[in-house]
């Protein structure tokens, strides 16, 4: 098996005291983050901390402000092909009128010019490694149905095998737990744990609720107030980094379930100008 | 008028109806124009239905009026105005989609380009004193009087859009359904859309040369919504726009000459009523599908 990318021993994604600036404004500063080979960090934080801007900032879509970015050991955008990328709150409507099977392959090959010429060998293999991954996320039985006539949990399933068709050394995935009702959410998490641990893929995702990932984590990168801590989910999720961290008091209570939850979370804060959004 | 003259009536006896279609010269490059539009009109519709772009294919339609009509003013072949009003119409709407404005602000400007471009059409009709008859076929299509010259222009032009689409097809799909992860692949996702764009203004140009203005959509979007309803399948959906177009052409081509009605009027019809049919049969189907493959676990 060959994987694009750097030496095997090189960390996945670093970003040393990076900032990014969109329209004038600074989203976040000064955030450090490692993420090595086969790791699952979660992004955490409330809406608008800039998360997908990270994921941005990574794919090499959105520029850099400040410090340095490596991701598979080059500059954003030079790894891409060697990423899978599953942006947020993708979810198809009824009418679109594609097949799952069609999504996953383009992911394969949709970058391609020139139309595939069915029979061909290198058709079959791509045919095969399709039916593979979509094997592999357990999707087989409806990837042939339009996609906008599966539920939350089966598209974002398929969306995992898109991301996945071309043997990514790094999965950024924003949100892919967001919509899905909660046995969904607890599937997919798994299903995620189970492919960076048995593929060795790095897995970066963005989650709004740490609780259905929180047995699968290696790390938590929690974005708030234009700035960010890194660590493990017991050191990083605790009333005293979080309030430092909002500059307001939070607490964090676990439930007799080891679930954790966070209270007195400001929902959009420090969102400055005239954004009403 | 030659209406007159054609207007035989059928003879009941297919072998010799068709063997009259096919006897008169202007008779064979109507079908010959037809074919090539139809080809042409079912590859781009595809693709229109999938980017759900129908709302800007209707405005080039609408642009094509006043080109047409602009051509006859100034003495030029009615193929100069519909292909240079559709191009410059295209990059116009590709202009506007371009600014980062938000959809209802969008969807505003290509509607007064609309309103703007049907007065310009009846400018330029009124000014252009000549048989307002003209005006029916410039809205409602012909088919007569198309010269060998004319079809050669439509295969040329529909030979370079088709293998254009050929060759974008795979990453116009990606861009289409998927453009986030496909700009992340690299896919120039906003010069694919421009590109686009034109090869659609050039197909409405085409095809209004033989629906008319009105009734583009009756081969550039019925039978592809027609065809998007019946697969999912990228590769037979496209093949099945283009069967149907192709199908709704001929047998609309052979009414209109045995009858007096426009040929737009019996394309129009005859797509319509398919994609009814079409419509139903699948609701019928899909209805019985979604109980079995929820029954299973209700039981
Ligand atoms: N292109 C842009 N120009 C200016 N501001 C932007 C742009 N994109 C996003 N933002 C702002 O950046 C902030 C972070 O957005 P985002 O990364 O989407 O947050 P999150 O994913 O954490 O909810 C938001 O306040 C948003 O309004
Ligand atoms: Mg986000």
């Amino acid at each position: 098996m060959s994987r694009p990318g750097p030496a095997a021993d090189g960390a996945a994604v670093t970003l040393d005291r990076a900032a990014v600036r969109l329209g004038g404004r600074t989203i976040w500063s000064h955030v450090s983050l490692t993420v090595a080979r086969g790791d699952f960090v979660a992004v955490l934080g409330p809406n608008g901390a800039g998360k997908s801007t990270l994921v941005k900032a990574l794919l090499g879509v959105l520029p850099v402000a400040a410090g340095t970015v490596s991701v598979l050991g080059r500059e954003p955008g030079d790894a891409n092909a060697a990423i899978g990328y599953l942006p947020q709150r993708r979810s198809f409507d009824a009418a679109a009128r594609i097949r799952g099977v069609d999504l996953v392959q383009l992911g394969l090959d949709g970058d391609r010019w020139g139309i595939p010429i069915p029979g061909t060998r290198k058709r079959r293999q791509s045919s095969a490694r399709v039916a593979e991954v979509i094997e592999l996320v357990g999707a087989t039985r409806y990837a042939r149905e339009p996609i906008g006539e599966l539920s939350g949990g089966e598209q974002q399933r398929l969306l995992i095998a898109q991301a996945l068709v071309r043997r990514p050394s790094l999965l950024l995935l924003d949100e892919p737990l967001d919509s899905l009702d909660l046995p969904s959410q607890v599937s997919v998490a798994a299903l995620v744990g189970e492919i960076c641990r048995r593929e060795q893929v790095a897995v970066l995702l963005v989650a709004h609720d740490i609780n259905p990932i929180l047995g699968y984590l290696d790390r938590v990168l929690y974005l708030a107030g234009g700035g960010a801590v890194e660590g493990t989910p017991e050191d990083v999720i605790t009333s005293e980094t979080l309030s430092r961290l909002y500059g307001a008091p939070i607490e964090v209570l676990r439930a007799s379930d080891g679930r954790l939850v966070v209270v007195g979370q400001p929902e959009a804060p420090f969102v400055h100008g005239d954004r009403h959004a | 008028m030659p209406e007159a003259a054609i207007f035989q009536g059928l003879s009941w006896n297919p072998l010799t109806d068709l063997d009259r279609l096919v006897s008169y010269p202007f008779m064979v490059h109507a079908l010959e124009a037809g074919t090539i539009v139809a080809f042409m009109a079912g590859v781009t519709g595809w693709f229109v239905v999938l980017r759900r772009q129908t709302f800007v294919g209707h405005t080039l339609s609408v642009i094509a009026f006043p080109g047409a009509a602009a051509a006859t003013l100034a003495g030029l072949p009615l193929a100069v105005g519909y292909f240079g009003f559709c191009a410059c119409g295209a990059l116009a709407l590709g202009g506007i989609g371009g600014s980062r404005r938000g959809l209802s602000a969008e969807s505003a400007s290509i509607g007064s380009l609309q309103a703007l471009a049907l007065a310009l059409g009846f400018l330029f009709v009124s000014l252009y004193h000549g048989i307002l008859s003209g005006l029916d076929s410039l809205l409602f299509g012909t088919f007569l009087g198309i010269t060998s010259r004319q079809v050669l222009l439509l295969l040329v032009v529909a030979v370079a859009t088709v293998s254009f689409v050929a060759v974008v097809a795979r990453p116009l799909v990606f861009a289409s359904v998927d453009a986030d992860v496909a700009r992340a692949r690299g896919v120039p996702v906003r010069l694919l859309g421009l590109g686009f764009l034109l090869v659609l203004g050039l197909s409405v140009a085409e095809t209004s040369q033989i629906t008319g203005a009105l009734l583009v959509f009756a081969l550039l979007v019925t039978p592809a919504a027609t065809a998007h309803e019946l697969t999912s399948r990228p590769g037979l959906g496209i093949a099945l726009s283009v069967g149907l177009a192709l199908g709704v052409t001929w047998l609309g081509l052979a009414l209109a000459y045995f009858s007096t009605y426009p040929v737009g009027f019996y394309v129009t019809s005859l797509s319509f009523a398919l994609y009814v049919l079409v419509r139903l049969g699948r609701g019928a189907v899909g209805r019985r599908r979604a109980t079995a493959r929820f029954a299973p676990e209700v039981a």
